[in-house]
């Protein structure tokens, strides 16, 4: 299933996902927030009820984008923004992994230190 | 998201004993399990082999950084590198940092990784694949295998 994501987001698969850097930004958390609990949004509506520009807004969903966290989705005329959980679940995956494997060196040091 | 992992624990064993656990390249090989062919230098290549049962085929390979004595030890590295065929040299690496601070039943570590939104994705799915009875599941081996034959 996670290959999937990797076509999607279509560019060099080698190059990292930028999650991290995409999701650092206090703009950029709230899109992800209003698009991951809810329907596709335009740019209009999701400018509409933010102090912010639609420029500032259609850059912000750019870094989204690249990082694939959102897709945009054809409408008509229109162009949706769809939230797509698998970069983070990916990237949450990931670390889970790391970090179990240092739980287990960690355990192992504390009986070699404590012995 | 943070983009890191940090790890504290309070080891009941002097502040000397745990920096040399970490610093001593022999003592380091023996509990992180892998072989490595010399001392710890900071600045060099330190290089060795993974001796985990099943992951032997698997170099170890970290630039030391820092060697602060009783208080922090780093190197860099590549998480996961575990596929002999790929050359992980090119990506940008992640930094181990081991901090000691003394504290009154012993030694407090704090353990952190950082830097992993430079990791490919698609080497963060590879981990993925080969997490499929990995590390996990030998690690259950060995404890049963212990816990059977104490």
């Amino acid at each position: 299933m996670w290959h999937k994501s990797r076509n999607r987001r279509g560019g060099n698969p080698n190059a990292p996902a930028p999650v991290f850097a995409a999701l650092g930004d206090e703009t950029r958390l709230s899109l992800v927030a209003r698009l991951s609990a809810g329907p596709p949004c335009s740019i209009s509506q999701l400018t509409g009820g933010s102090r912010l520009t639609r420029q500032a807004i259609s850059k912000h969903l750019r870094v989204l984008e690249h990082a694939g966290i959102v897709h945009g989705v054809r409408a008509g005329r229109q162009k949706l923004f769809e939230f797509d959980p698998r970069p983070m679940q990916e990237v949450r995956g990931y670390l889970d992994l790391v970090s179990e494997q240092w739980d287990q060196a960690l355990a192992r040091l504390r009986l070699f230190v404590e012995k | 998201m943070n983009d890191r992992i940090e790890k504290r624990i309070e080891l009941k064993a002097p502040l000397s004993r745990v920096w040399r656990a970490l610093t001593d390249y022999r003592e380091f090989g023996a509990w992180f399990r892998v072989k490595l062919d010399g001392p710890f230098v900071p600045g060099e290549v330190s290089r060795g082999h993974i001796t985990y049962p099943g992951y032997e085929h698997v170099k170890w390979e970290a630039v030391l950084q820092k060697l602060e004595p009783e208080r922090l030890f780093s190197f860099t590295w590549h998480p996961y590198a575990v596929d002999p065929k790929t050359d992980y040299s090119k990506e940008t690496p992640t930094l181990v940092e081991f901090k000691l601070e003394k504290t009154a039943g012993g030694t407090l570590l704090v353990l952190t990784e950082s830097g992993f939104d430079k990791i490919p994705s698609d080497r963060r799915l590879e981990a993925f694949r080969r997490n499929d009875g990995g590390w996990t599941e030998q690690m259950q081996n060995v404890e049963s295998h212990v816990a059977q034959k104490p």
